[in-house]
């Protein structure tokens, strides 16, 4: 699950007075991933360590001279190129402290930008669509530059891409509201033009991005009614044809960005990885008609993963660097760490309840003085539980294992230090920030242990659990291992908290708990909670037999006795009435009752549940669907305890069990002499359920009605209607 | 069919008086009807029970009884006289003084009429072709005759009074029989109790009402009293009982009607025995007067509405006629719309009101509200001259002139509506005095009025001074007089009709007599000229459609196709008769007429519905495509959403005008009913 952590200030801005533009003309990465360029409007070049947010060195132009582009670091030569009024390229080293003494050439031509990549050569793109190596150009920097485009096409955006053996500029223009591509492919030359397609009338993109992968080049480009489109272009397939017609550009639609009402105006896609999109000037879906937002969309899930809310104007800017999104926004440019972890499909869904569950905010990831000093007082919460805190800050005073070197231990080392390791790693980081590493560690767990037959680490794995960050398909292996250890209560907390349990697995796990002797089951420790609730249950007297919302329940022990027509079946039934009748008593133990409970709560799907449900043995079957009767009776005689916030299966879950239990094993059950008194009772359960849903359809007829009666106006001594005739 | 912007106006403040006093005329089936504010209706019962004459009333006539001999009715009132009415000119024709004080009843029976006064005796009037004539009083008793009845023989007369009921020997005069009513339970002794209402039946049996809820049995033979039910806490104030002596029906303060029969109360008994059998609620207020006919219980009171409920042991169960009826609305338009001014004329019987309608710019889609831009603003509260009561008004198309007309004089006036102004016309010509229905030309330049005889009167109207141009006269015997009057469009034709169920069409051109439509059975109850097609359209109380051409003198092809296929049956079910037709300007095949709870625009271009077609469809059709609808529409578009309706018109700009009185409102303005304990209050 991608995240965005808490910003911080990299320095302010001078926007320009109407906060058209954000000042900041460009951003470029340094020497490092912690070093950036920041070229302002104006006339200064600044560079700055990103994790201490302190500028390093600054350079400015004189003054009546402007940068025009971006300076960049050409880590090869370790110097600073800049282009000053167009056609004045300098070129400086961090040792020179002015830049009018640093080394300048002027070409014949206005240069649109220079660009240089990590491990790349600058490369020179002039407004007029030609491309110069920077060496090749300083050679003889009067040299004619050709013109490439068109009249009245214009460059709107470059970019330059490294690949394994070639260098390529990219850049798209506009002529005339068609917008096209073109890759410059350098050494050798070729170039490539292509046209995007158009989207609405009067639409221009309003932000690209590039990026290389798997020999590919892919453009990211956003439209300002929120369409997030994707083109790719082969690297390899392109031949130099000069002068050929523009080829269409094919592209796919990635996102449908909400926009509200109107059109984006200031707003920017940045693909991060292969499935995710930071954005940023578009509205987050569910927080209103702003648009001051950044968002991290899972473009394979079409899932928004992360926002946050950025203070002040968005100026429609946005770069990113190793993990890092720069954005201006308002006054100050702010660096936001970002992770992006691969993503499943459970941990994509996932975000959302996640939101509903926990309420705290991300926590900082950038150490704060405050916090290392006063950590005790700003988070008294976390130092309550004595123990664990305590190894904890010898362990953070001791050097501490990374994530990596954890991972690496659980490979090898004993049982007890890969607890012990593991503890310490979940108490001592924040969860949100284990986030990822989570499934890592849990997988790298359950796949030793099930190399290893002697080992095991019960404790740690419910720990992981319990961080709720994990789902079954992050760790799929991991209730099978449970359930092969007879380790019930991890496959309890896997129950209760993967939403994403395969029926096959759900099935597993109950033929395991249903098969599993009462004895065995009472030695468990479970959930506390649920055992309660469970205990409740089952001592819980019957409730008075009577009206339940208008719905009476001895109505069934009447259909019951009509299905049977028999009197002798009557005197037994007065006898149940007077003994405790055998429904009444749970068939099942405490403990496995609260396992099967578990399973009742499960998502599934019936379609899928119903082939692995015929697996059952027609014993489990019948045990099965006694305690499902048993709970039913318990249900509809009002003995439920009411207890809120506590998990128990609903009513609806139990018919539907029964339903599909009745479904698999009919025929079984039809041929079981034990199951006849048992199936006779489901029947009636039915009958009485089915007579409840028609009361209450024609309840919500009546009520239908009286919404469709219409409120008579007041027309008052006069007015004025139309009316229409047919 | 298309959308059409309403004007919804509930500000006519109509409000009827209470049913004071009624008759029943079984040989010529015709109800009469007296109000508290002394009017008096007609109304056929063999005709769909239209309400075919209205009399207006007179200040100081209060009406307490009323009572038909023959084909002539009498009234008796507190005002102590004895009126009798012209019933072809509907006005009184001649008022008698009884010199008794005011009288509480009259009953009549051969040549004699019996009229119980205040001062304790009872007068004898002789009958006679042309008046009435004092005869005699019978024993002048102490306290006042509140109420009277023949024995059908015609030789004794029971009489109701304060605490006791005599007989007397209407031959003699003498009083034979003195019965004490005694009085209610509880109640104090110095309040007497009233016999209401008293009953002689042909076997010496008398029935009497009275204020202490008691209806009692007595043996007028040996005057002593055989049963006694008590009906109700409050008062008992009529009774009614059947041509053939074996059904009673007494009506109460309570609004409820209580009928006895006269059956042996077990099955092998032969003595038979007054006995309650049934309750009818209908009136919320008391019930002041009651008729039994031979098949319904018609009843009225407080409540303003006449309520006829069939008693189902003597109809055909499930037909048109088991269907209880409530006449609310007087069968006949009290609102008047200019077309062009956008004006409307409230008539109420006291004065009349003129109404400007509101203005809206807003357009908007089926169903909205559009916003009122000007509000509808009363022009005139015009009073009337003298003590008789409206009788009938109108008003120009153009909205310059008004007129109304009582039973004795006819005012017309000129208006102003830009500074408002009103000025009377006072040379009308000398002789034209009175109306009973009034009409303008379509373009205000002639004023028609119903006179005398069945004649219609033709002024020219300029503006120093209105002319007498023509009376025109039917050719025919009958001297009923018009009750509706239709010009035409194009001021070429006049149609007239009376309660005769004649309808003359006059060409105004040569002041003749044009036409006359073939006469049907039963009386028109609307009709109109169609401006473009010269047809008049004409409905009838039993809820026929005729469509007359005045060119051909012949029912149309479509009128014809329309009696041949017969129309749907609802629409003959409805109770409510049509008060008003109206055409569309814009398309001459559209017809609009309207009754007391829809209206409806006829499509003479489109199908005419069938039996089994669903009549009331506009929400099927609604509900549907556009393509479908075609398949599934007919000729009657009618439309429901407005309710209680007093007019419907089509205004010059093509939006309609609908006067809706809803009521609840009538409702909310009567006097508060006696109080009732009702369960959980």
């Amino acid at each position: 699950m991608a995240a965005l952590y808490e910003g911080y200030t990299l320095c302010g801005l001078a926007p320009a007075q109407n906060l058209s533009n954000s000042g900041i003309h460009g951003v470029e990465a340094e020497r490092d991933s912690d070093h950036v360029v920041v070229t302002d409007s104006t006339r200064s070049v600044t560079i700055y360590k990103v994790s201490d947010q302190k500028p390093l060195n600054s350079w400015t132009v004189k003054q009546g001279q402007t940068l025009t582009s971006p300076a960049v670091y050409n880590s090869q030569s370790k110097e600073y190129v800049a282009v000053s009024d167009s056609k004045v390229i300098r070129i400086w080293k961090e040792a020179d402290i002015l830049l009018e003494k640093a080394f300048k050439a002027t070409v014949s031509s206005d240069v649109w930008r220079v660009h240089c990549v990590a491990g790349g050569e600058p490369v020179v793109l002039f407004h007029r669509g030609a491309v110069r190596l920077l060496d090749s150009l300083l050679s003889a920097p009067q040299q004619p530059i050709e013109e490439v485009l068109a009249q009245e096409e214009a460059i709107r955006w470059s970019t330059n891409i490294v690949t394994e053996s070639h260098t390529f500029v990219i850049f798209t223009t506009e002529q005339k509201g068609d917008h096209f591509l073109y890759l410059q492919r350098l050494n050798p030359n070729t170039l490539q033009r292509y046209r995007l397609e158009r989207e609405e009338p009067g639409l221009s993109p309003l932000s690209f991005s590039a990026s290389y992968r798997d020999k590919h080049i892919r453009l990211l480009y956003l439209y300002p009614n929120g369409h997030v489109y994707q083109s790719v272009v082969s690297v390899r397939g392109l031949v130099a044809d000069e002068g050929a017609q523009a080829l269409p550009l094919p592209r796919s639609l990635l996102l449908g960005l909400p926009v509200g009402e109107g059109l984006l105006e200031a707003a920017s896609a940045q693909a991060l990885d292969e499935a995710h999109v930071a954005v940023v000037g578009v509205p987050h879906p569910s927080a209103g008609s702003g648009n001051d937002f950044l968002c991290i969309w899972n473009t394979n899930f079409q899932t928004l993963q992360a926002g946050k809310e950025m203070a002040g104007k968005i100026y429609g800017q946005l770069w990113s660097f190793c993990n890092k999104l720069v954005i201006p926004h308002g006054k100050t440019l702010s660096v936001i760490p970002y992770e992006c972890p691969k993503s499943s499909l459970a941990s994509a869904l996932g975000k959302l309840r996640q939101v509903k569950t926990d309420e705290f905010d991300a926590p900082t990831s950038v150490p704060s003085w405050n916090n290392i000093l006063h950590e005790e007082k700003a988070h008294p919460s976390r130092t309550v539980d004595t123990r664990k805190t305590r190894t904890n800050r010898k362990s953070q005073s001791a050097p501490s294992l990374t994530n990596y070197q954890v991972l690496e231990l659980i490979k090898t080392a004993p049982v007890e230090e890969v607890q012990r390791e593991v503890e310490v790693l979940l108490s001592r980081t924040d969860i949100q920030d284990l986030h990822p590493s989570v499934g890592q560690l849990a997988s790298a767990l359950v796949s030793r242990s099930l190399a290893d037959p002697a080992f095991y680490t019960p404790g740690s794995l419910v720990s992981l659990v319990h961080t709720r960050c994990l789902c079954h398909s992050v760790c799929p292996d991991l209730v099978l291992l449970a359930l092969e250890r007879k380790d019930y209560f991890l496959c309890q907390l896997c129950l209760q908290f993967f939403p994403d349990i395969p029926e096959a697995v759900t099935c597993a796990c109950l033929k395991a708990f249903i098969s599993m002797s009462d004895v065995d089951a009472e030695k468990l420790s479970l959930d506390p909670d649920s055992v309660s609730f469970t205990e409740t249950l089952i001592d819980a007297e019957c409730g008075p037999v009577g009206l339940l919302n208008g719905f009476t329940s001895t109505s069934a022990d009447g259909d019951r006795s009509d299905g049977l027509g028999e009197g002798d079946t009557r005197a037994q039934q007065d006898e149940e009435k007077t003994s405790s009748p055998p429904e009444q008593i749970c068939p099942v133990g405490l403990h496995k009752a609260v396992l099967l409970n578990e399973v009742l709560q499960t998502a599934y799907s019936d379609s899928f549940l119903l082939p692995h449900l015929k697996d059952l043995s027609s014993q489990n079957v019948v045990l099965f669907l006694q305690y499902l009767q048993f709970l039913y009776i318990k249900y509809t005689h009002g003995a439920v305890p009411q207890m809120h916030g506590l998990r128990s299966p609903s009513l609806t879950q139990i018919m539907d069990w029964v339903c599909l239990l009745l479904d698999a094993h009919f025929t079984v059950l039809v041929m079981t002499p034990e199951a006849k008194g048992l199936l006779l009772n489901l029947h009636s359960f039915v009958k009485s359920q089915v007579r409840l849903v028609s009361e209450l359809g024609k309840l919500e007829g009546s009520l239908q009605e009286l919404k469709k009666m219409k409120v008579k106006k007041d027309v008052g001594q006069y007015s004025i209607e139309i009316i229409e005739l047919f | 069919m298309g959308e059409f912007k309403v004007h919804r106006v509930r500000f006519f403040d109509y409000m009827p008086t209470a049913i004071r006093a009624m008759a029943f005329n079984s040989r010529t089936e015709r109800l009469a009807v007296a109000r508290t504010d002394g009017a008096l209706e007609i109304f056929n019962f063999a005709d769909n029970y239209f309400q075919e004459k209205v009399i207006p009333g007179q200040d100081g006539r209060a009406v307490e009884a009323l009572c038909w001999v023959g084909r002539r009715l009498f009234s008796g009132g507190l005002n102590g006289e004895i009126t009798e009415y012209d019933l072809e000119n509907l006005r009184p024709r001649y008022t008698v003084e009884a010199y008794g004080g005011p009288i509480w009843t009259i009953s009549g029976k051969g040549t004699l009429l019996a009229v119980g006064c205040e001062d304790g005796t009872v007068k004898m009037f002789e009958i006679l072709e042309q008046r009435i004539q004092f005869q005699r009083n019978l024993d002048r008793q102490k306290g006042r005759i509140i109420s009277l009845s023949w024995h059908p023989s015609g030789s004794l007369i029971a009489a109701g009074m304060m605490d006791m009921i005599r007989i007397f020997d209407a031959e003699t005069g003498r009083a034979t029989h003195r019965l004490l009513v005694e009085r209610g339970v509880g109640a104090p002794k110095s309040k007497g109790v009233v016999v209401w209402s008293v009953v002689f039946l042909s076997d010496h049996t008398i029935i009497s009402s009275d204020s202490a809820g008691k209806v009692q049995i007595w043996d007028g033979l040996t005057g002593t009293l055989v049963r006694t039910h008590l009906v109700t806490k409050w008062d008992v104030l009529a009774l009614s009982v059947s041509q053939d002596e074996s059904s009673l029906i007494a009506g109460t303060s309570e609004g409820t009607v209580v009928q006895f029969q006269f059956i042996s109360s077990t099955v092998d008994r032969q003595e038979k025995d007054w006995v309650r059998t049934r309750t009818f609620k209908n009136h919320s207020h008391d019930v002041r007067a009651l008729v039994h006919t031979d098949t319904a219980v018609v009843s009225g009171g407080m409540d303003t509405q006449l309520v006829v409920r069939p008693l189902l042991d003597k109809v055909e169960k499930n037909t048109h006629e088991s269907a209880m009826r409530k006449v609310a609305f007087p069968h006949r338009s009290l609102v008047c719309c200019a077309k062009k001014a956008g004006l409307l004329l409230f008539q109420f019987p006291d004065h009349l009101e003129l109404w400007r309608l509101g203005d809206s710019d807003g357009h908007g889609k089926p169903d909205d509200i559009l916003p009122v831009k000007r509000k509808p603003e009363k022009l005139i509260q015009l009073k009337r001259k003298g003590e008789d009561h409206i009788c009938c008004s109108a008003l120009s198309p153009c909205g310059g002139w008004l007129a109304y007309s009582t039973v004795t004089s006819l005012r017309l006036y000129r208006l102003q509506n830009n500074n408002i102004s009103i000025t009377k016309v006072s040379k009308l010509p000398k002789d034209r005095r009175s109306a009973h229905q009034l009409c303008f030309s379509t373009d205000s330049s002639k004023l028609f009025a119903s006179s005398s005889n069945g004649s219609v009167v033709v002024v020219a109207l300029s503006q120093p001074e209105c002319r007498y141009l023509h009376t025109l006269k039917p050719k025919s015997g009958s001297r009923q007089t018009v009750h509706l009057l239709a010009a035409s469009e194009d001021g070429k034709w006049l149609a007239t009709a009376n309660t005769d169920c004649e309808i003359h069409v006059y060409s105004l051109g040569k002041l003749t007599l044009h036409c006359t439509v073939p006469v049907y059975s039963s009386c028109p109850t609307a009709m109109a000229i169609n401006p473009t097609t010269s047809n008049l359209v004409v409905v009838h109380a039993d809820q026929q459609i005729f469509e007359y051409s005045l060119v051909q003198k012949e029912y149309t092809a479509w009128s014809r196709r329309l009696q041949k296929q017969g129309l749907h049956y609802l629409w003959l079910e409805r109770d409510t008769p049509i008060t008003h037709v109206a055409f569309n300007p814009k398309n001459p095949a559209h017809i609009i007429l309207h009754d007391m709870f829809m209206f409806c625009i006829i499509d003479q271009s489109l199908p005419l519905p069938e039996a089994k077609n669903v009549l009331y469809n506009q929400m099927t059709l609604r509900s549907l495509p556009e393509p479908e609808r075609i398949r599934h529409s007919h000729a009657f578009k009618i439309c429901k959403n407005f309710q209680h309706l007093m007019c419907v018109s089509l205004l010059e700009d093509h939006s309609l005008v609908v006067v809706e009185r809803p009521l609840l409102d009538i409702m909310s303005q009567l006097p508060a009913p006696v109080r009732q304990k009702k369960f959980a209050t």
